[in-house]
């Protein structure tokens, strides 16, 4: 059993503070995402939790104990790092076996979970091999047979998959997530690619400047962002955001077209009030090649600068009251740049946001 | 024009043949040879006499010679180890410090700005029998009432050497082998940290690989170095008394310029060089397997 806990944690470097006193629950054998732009914090987090970094300020407990003056070797945590930090001068087989080896584990017992790692992560034809003589892609796999041949409570991950290429990087996410099943841990993962946490995680920690801005699974926090910052950067193409001003109960775009109320908003928000007015391309699309858009919705014309096609669906940039905005066309025909269109926007799956505190008015 | 003109290399090399050819080839060229003649710095026309393997074949049998080369090999062996230990234990700590680091660095970096001869001199007052400070100290601290004869006895003379061998040189094992601290990466010392590892199984598994190949380039410096130790020994000892300190080059630099006998002491000098060639094939060696390991070797 590891549940892993935050409790106002702080990390400062000398008088910079970097997280700012953060605080997370993690379940016993979750997948949590902690995603944020580079440089917010997240893998500072994740080696304040492995004891590579001493905490300013808070607690971190693993499972019941608090393991804040605990050193990395007593948190039975297993880490696999961005660069995968291998050892040069071991093979992969007494890279795997190190941990266990320095346990004094005896031989048997040793080779039996190295063979067995091996197996789960194909690596059995590389063993007598030094990480020196391996692709990316084998040495990444190594550095994870490294992390679960101890079978330790707790897995942390900081970037996995970021130095490998795309395709790659999409096998092994699937990789890991098989893992997962397979070993039945807690797992903390670092990225700063909303893909991969959208795909990997059973929670979403979503991080800015050394705040937690949105705690939820996947699809929480993609339907229900809680302000701009995480309603831009979860989801692929970001949202859209126009500034409005509530006038006359209706959603009034700055220089542009006026739009319904968005049911879900009414009550809260005021006559008058600054906001801004977010929806996804899938929402925004042109008629009669879009879903079916049974409940309020807005039409207007707009013209398109330039379009994407992507196969199924077609990505088209206009531009709605000056700004540029992203619309999706599905059963895509040809569109020449210039060409104005019909859209519909589904009212139903807006967003309305504060102007000033750019939370969710939701 | 007919006339046989050089090619161009040739002409272009030609001034670097020359100088290489006068400074380095003739001498080489003309004290092997005289290591085959009773050659005498005061008997020109010795140099004359072509005498065979005599010399070489006197210097194997002497005692004196042997003596001196087990000696020289002895006090390698004792001082590389102890300076390797040394120069480790303090590359480990000034890496520690944070604070004032580069002037530590430059601190330690004293004793190799000393001319050896400095040095010897330095040791010869310090282990004086009468006016000595390691003598004034014991006494003062009522350790000893005697003058202990740090430079007369054959052991203690030998010792008093190796501390200012070890004075001198630990140095530059420290410099060296904090480089090398200075280059292993942070990341696998962090893995093996997570992996269970107490700091002293981190040093012995990860960062000792990684300076390895650095300890051995000290090796190999140190070891040329002391098999061509003089200086220190001639100020301190003289080879003395009565050759208990003996090492190959004082005994060789004494048969060569003070009995002038020039042609056997180029033939020790030759049979000499071999010490020097061994220990640094061997270091070498060991330089390239450390390498290999880490998976470094061209
Ligand atoms: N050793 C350090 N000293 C000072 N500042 C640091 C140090 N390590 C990280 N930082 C700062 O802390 C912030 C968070 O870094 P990090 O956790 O690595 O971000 P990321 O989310 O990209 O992993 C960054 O602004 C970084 O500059
Ligand atoms: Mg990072």
């Amino acid at each position: 059993m590891a549940q892993v806990q935050l409790r106002s944690v702080v990390k400062k470097y000398g008088s910079l503070e970097v997280v700012h006193g953060i605080d997370l629950d993690i379940a016993d054998n979750e997948f949590v995402v902690l995603v944020g732009p580079s440089g917010c914090g997240k893998s500072t987090t994740l080696r304040m939790i492995a004891g590579l970094e001493a905490i300013s300020g808070g607690e971190i407990a693993i499972g019941e104990r608090v393991v804040n003056d605990l050193p990395p070797r007593h948190r039975n945590i297993s880490m696999v790092f961005q660069n995968y930090a291998l050892y040069p001068h071991m093979t992969v087989r007494e890279n795997l076996g190190f941990s266990l080896k320095i346990a004094n584990r005896p031989q048997s017992e040793i080779d039996r979970a190295v063979e067995e790692a091996a197996n789960i992560l194909s690596l059995s034809d590389y063993m007598d091999r030094k990480p020196g003589a391996l692709s990316g892609g084998q040495r990444q796999r190594v550095a994870m047979g490294r992390a679960i041949v101890r079978h330790p409570e707790v897995f942390l991950f900081d970037e996995p998959l970021s130095n490998l290429d795309a395709k790659l990087r999409t096998q092994m996410r699937t990789e890991i997530k098989k893992l997962h099943q397979k070993v039945q841990s807690t797992i903390v993962y670092v990225t700063h690619d909303q893909v991969e946490a959208m795909t990997l995680a059973d929670r979403i920690v979503i991080m800015r400047d050394g705040h937690i801005e949105q705690v939820g699974t996947p699809l929480e926090v993609f339907e229900n962002p809680v302000n701009t910052f995480v309603a831009t950067f979860i989801g692929s193409p970001p949202m859209n955001l126009l500034p409005a001003t509530i006038t006359n109960g209706e959603v009034a775009i700055e220089n542009g077209p006026s739009v319904a109320l968005p049911s879900a908003f009414e009550g809260k928000v005021r006559e008058g009030q600054a906001v801004i007015l977010g929806f996804r391309a899938d929402n925004l699309m042109p008629r009669g090649h879009s879903l079916p858009m049974e409940g309020q919705h807005a039409a207007f014309d707009m013209k398109v600068n330039l379009s994407e096609p992507l196969g199924t669906e077609t990505l088209l940039f206009s531009s709605l009251a000056g700004r540029e905005v992203q619309a999706k066309m599905l059963n895509p025909r040809p569109v020449s740049p210039g060409e104005t269109l019909p859209f519909q926007l589904d009212l139903t799956r807006c967003h309305l946001f504060d102007a000033a505190s750019e939370a969710s008015l939701r | 024009m007919s006339r046989l003109k050089p090619p161009a290399w040739f002409v272009l090399l030609l001034p670097a043949i020359i100088i290489l050819a006068a400074v380095v080839l003739i001498p080489l060229l003309l004290s092997l040879y005289s290591s085959f003649t009773p050659y005498r710095l005061t008997r020109p026309d010795s140099l004359y006499r072509w005498i065979g393997f005599a010399n070489y074949e006197k210097a194997l049998t002497s005692i004196h010679f042997w003596t001196a080369f087990g000696r020289t090999v002895l006090l390698l062996t004792i001082a590389l180890n102890l300076e390797m230990l040394m120069g480790l234990g303090l590359a480990l700590l000034v890496n520690k410090v944070t604070w004032g680091q580069r002037t530590l660095r430059t601190i330690m970096m004293f004793p190799m700005m000393f001319s050896p001869i400095l040095v010897g001199f330095q040791f010869k007052f310090i282990f004086n029998d009468n006016v000595g400070l390691v003598n004034n100290a014991l006494q003062s601290l009522g350790l000893t009432d005697q003058a202990i004869p740090w430079l007369v006895d054959g052991k203690l003379a030998f010792f008093s050497i190796l501390v200012a061998e070890m004075w001198s040189a630990t140095s530059v094992f420290a410099i060296l082998i904090l480089a090398g601290l200075f280059a292993v990466p942070r990341d696998p010392i962090e893995a093996a940290t997570v992996d269970g590892c107490t700091p002293w199984q981190t040093f012995r598994h990860i960062t000792l690989p990684f300076i390895m190949p650095f300890i051995y380039i000290a090796l190999a410096i140190r070891s040329l170095d002391v098999a061509r130790a003089y200086d220190i020994v001639q100020i301190m000892t003289n080879g003395g008394p009565a050759r208990r300190t003996e090492l190959l080059w004082t005994l060789i630099g004494r048969t060569g310029y003070v009995d002038a006998r020039m042609g056997y002491a180029n033939a020790m000098g030759y049979i000499s060089i071999f010490l020097a060639i061994f220990f640094t094939v061997y270091f070498f060696r060991k330089l390239n397997a450390a390498r290999g390991e880490l998976g470094m070797a061209s």
